[in-house]
């Protein structure tokens, strides 16, 4: 078979490494070689966020190449376009975007504008676009921050992975009280797209 | 292919199936000191280093500790060989030219228990001053080297790295990349294997390293280099794969993982592993069997110099880049031709998101106020503080490398005082765990030889860039027992300074009136600035100096605001500028309170939150 790349991005803090984190690990019980590389800005706050993750019978490189990657994987709208270069360009890729705005520094300070069409470029380069507001969905569950988790559920059925146990793996590598909630959030981004 | 010789075994776990992990390469150095029965262990932090002496803390077995820098971890990990342990150092590629002094002549005197010095560098460059090649080290100082490409490869050379250190006498280079340290893949794991003291004797001969001494300790290396060779054209580590063999490929470390994602089974390859000495031998062996050879190697021409110094014809840095990772697009493009065309109306649309101090950061109010002085030279350093040199500050002039800001400015300095004339005074600014690592040393220099640089010594209470190490100013070790923490102001007194003072930088008065105060002498002055790191996890100690720090936020009156933009200025992540009513807002989830745009608003709109 062949190697599946996936890129999770976004910015610091949206907890892109717990997501990727258990994404890896299920794969890894289903038998996959996992490969995974990060590149995280310095240790300040909020810098952008770019995993990595390819899986399949062998892999080599841990890095995904431009144009190649299966599924991009978007917490915040401008990291997904500063990696869609990453898509595969024969209009199999798909995006998972959240519609979630973090201001750079210079949009901040009114220097530069945050791009307004954004979801529109996004939308002509991905051959499925699955777009969704999951920090409302979140904060619906009762806290923002399992907004990654139920991206998470979003990705596992769009890769066609939900036999694998990820009830489990959620329950192993989460801090108990969060357990459920989170369990909750997966459920939610599994089901979404379900129709 | 010469036959397979490995002088270690990997010894599985009793379960039937060996127990694997998905891991970073970093962390599968630190497994393998563990298995390896590494007992001591050293290192400064430095991306991509970090991590190893961060995992390595955590196994009980292994002594580790932050060093002030690179030469003292590597002179302990020295003093720890000597003393009969395996021992590690650990460090970034820059960090090495720090410790380069201890690690030459200490390839010279050999080892008692094994020794491995590992180099993490930076192809990309990113989070260094430069992308220097530190496989010539092992050249120059003629130790072995092994380069991993994989975290399995991470823990099985590490653990052969220490038996070829102990076979030889002498210390090992490890050379990664940041894509082998930061990338995770599976890693079979072993036990720890126990290996006992070795007893210390005391052998002036071998361990005094003067000329008398050190002539012999040159001849031995020499001779050794002779059965190294043997072992790199019989070792596991440098392998022939042989597919089409229209096209060669010599490589190394992650650049292999990247040649065979692009080449597959169309080409051949020799995978080296163990790269100094390299393998006459099989280079020539291999090269026979191919019609093309290509070297593909990021930075330096490493390999490709001694294939060519062998007399065979190959293609290297005459088509692939000197700089920038080799990644596998790199090598479709020089190869193949094949470039992925820009998508320009995506790239309008994209700005930039650059990495800007935190909301609370006590360098803000510092180079605030230090931004606006006319007629000064910051001479700047190593940190999270280097980013003053960008937007909106624009306070800092020169960097080099650590400790550099200091020495630097006090030779700006003497120069620009022989100048008749309005010439800058230098203020030198550099972190506390930079002063600490190579900071004393300038200062004494500006004491000793009397400048009139005003040096400011930026005390955040921690290492904060590479992400909250401890250091000799702390108060904790790396493994967060408390221990002694360096009094800055005491030291600089005892060096010679008179003019010392210890200010709060979110204080925008405080600053100015000090900044005031130092300019205004003509001779030197050090300025402290004291206060926690925003991301900082607090000490009881701290709880009791920084009372309700990081523990208010502020808010913007949008009545009273006159939308002057005066608080943006201040490039806080947590002001927001509305165009829309051209007021400010400021973003509750994100200000700590460190009241600087408070302070700088010219009609007092920005408040407490009252609690």
């Amino acid at each position: 078979m062949s190697t599946t790349n996936i890129l999770l991005t976004g910015v610091g803090g949206q907890g892109t490494i717990l997501a990727s984190k258990l994404l890896t690990l299920g794969l890894i019980e289903q038998g996959y070689d996992v490969k995974m590389s990060e590149v995280h800005g310095m240790s300040q706050r909020e810098g952008p966020v770019l995993t990595h993750v390819r899986f399949g019978e062998k892999v080599f490189s841990p890095i995904v190449e431009k144009g190649k990657a299966d599924v991009i994987m978007g917490f915040e709208e401008l990291e997904v376009l500063r990696n869609l270069e990453y898509l595969r360009r024969d209009g199999q890729g798909i995006v998972i975007f959240n519609r979630v705005r973090v201001s750079p520094m210079g949009v901040q300070n009114g220097k530069e504008k945050y791009p307004l069409n954004g979801e529109e470029l996004i939308r002509a380069r991905a051959g499925k676009l699955i777009a969704l507001d999951a920090q409302t969905l979140a904060r619906e569950l009762g806290n923002p921050r399992v907004m990654n988790i139920i991206l998470l559920g979003v990705l596992i059925r769009e890769l066609g992975l939900e036999n694998i146990d990820w009830k489990r793996i959620i329950a192993e590598n989460v801090k108990p009280k969060f357990v459920e909630l989170n369990q909750k959030a997966f459920e939610m981004g599994k089901n979404l797209t379900k129709n | 292919m010469g036959k397979l010789t490995v002088t270690h075994t990997i010894i599985r776990t009793e379960k039937e199936e060996a127990l694997k992990e998905l891991i970073t390469g970093d962390e599968a150095i630190a497994r393998g000191a563990w298995e390896a029965g590494v007992r001591f262990a050293a290192a400064y932090p430095g991306t991509p280093s970090t991590e190893i002496l961060e995992n390595i803390a955590t196994y009980p077995e292994i002594h580790a500790e932050w060093a002030p820098n690179e030469k003292v971890a590597l002179e302990s990990v020295i003093g720890a060989s000597v003393a009969g342990a395996r021992a590690l150092a650990a460090m970034k590629h820059v960090g090495l030219n720090v410790a380069a002094d201890p690690f030459f002549t200490f390839a010279y005197i050999g080892v008692n228990a094994g020794a491995v010095v590992i180099t993490a560098d930076e192809p990309g460059q990113f989070s260094s001053q430069n992308e220097q090649d530190n496989r010539n080290y092992a050249k120059a100082a003629m130790t072995p080297m092994f380069e991993p490409s994989d975290s399995q490869e991470c823990r099985d050379m590490l653990i052969e790295a220490f038996e070829i250190s102990e076979k030889h006498d002498i210390p090992v280079l490890f050379r990664m990349t940041t894509r082998v340290c930061h990338s995770k893949s599976m890693v079979e794991l072993g036990e720890r294997r126990e290996i006992p003291i070795r007893p210390y004797t005391k052998d002036i001969k071998k361990y005094v390293a003067v000329p008398a001494n050190a002539r012999p300790m040159k001849v031995k290396i020499q001779q050794n280099r002779e059965l190294l060779k043997e072992y790199s054209n019989n070792c596991l580590w440098n392998r022939i794969e042989l597919g089409e063999t229209k096209t060669g490929i010599i490589c190394s470390g992650d650049c292999y993982l990247y040649a065979r994602e692009v080449f597959g089974e169309s080409a051949s390859y020799l995978k080296l592993g163990f790269t100094n000495p390299l393998p006459d031998q099989m280079i020539k062996d291999f090269a026979s069997k191919v019609e093309k050879l290509y070297i593909i190697e990021e930075n330096d021409p490493y390999i490709e110099q001694h294939v060519r110094a062998l007399g065979i014809d190959c293609d290297g840095k005459n088509l692939f880049p000197l700089n920038g990772e080799m990644t596998p697009e790199v090598i479709r493009r020089v190869i193949f031709g094949e470039e992925q065309a820009l998508d320009e109306e995506v790239q309008a649309a994209v700005v930039g998101r650059p990495p800007t101090l935190c909301a609370g950061c006590p360098h803000r109010g510092f180079f605030y106020e230090l931004g606006k002085r006319k007629n000064v030279m910051v001479s700047g350093d190593i940190g999270c503080y280097t980013l003053a040199s960008g937007a909106p500050y624009h306070a800092m002039e020169t960097t080099v490398c650590m400790g550099a800001s200091i020495s630097l400015g006090h030779g700006a300095q003497q120069v620009f005082d022989t100048i008749e004339g309005q010439t800058p005074r230098v203020v030198s600014v550099i972190g506390d765990s930079t002063f600490f690592h190579t900071g004393l040393n300038s200062l004494l220099d500006v004491a000793y030889n009397r400048s009139k640089v005003i040096t400011v010594v930026l005390d955040n209470r921690i290492t904060a860039m590479t992400g909250q190490q401890q250091n000799p100013g702390s108060g904790y070790t790396i493994q967060k027992d408390v221990t002694e923490a360096v009094n800055i102001e005491a030291l600089v007194h005892a060096m010679g300074f008179q003019h010392v003072r210890t200010i709060n930088p979110n204080q925008l008065d405080q600053v100015k009136e000090t900044l005031d105060w130092a300019l205004g002498m003509d001779e030197a002055s050090v300025i402290i600035t004291r206060w926690p790191c925003a991301l900082k996890k607090f000490a009881p100690w701290d709880v009791e100096e920084f009372p309700g720090a990081f523990t208010e936020t502020y808010f913007v009156d949008q009545e009273v605001c006159i939308g002057c933009r005066k608080c943006t200025r201040t490039g806080c992540p947590a002001v927001v500028f509305q165009f829309e009513i051209k007021k400010s807002s400021i973003d509750p989830d994100k200000c700590v309170g460190c009241s600087v745009c408070a302070q700088v608003c010219p009609v007092h709109a920005i408040q407490k939150v009252e609690a």
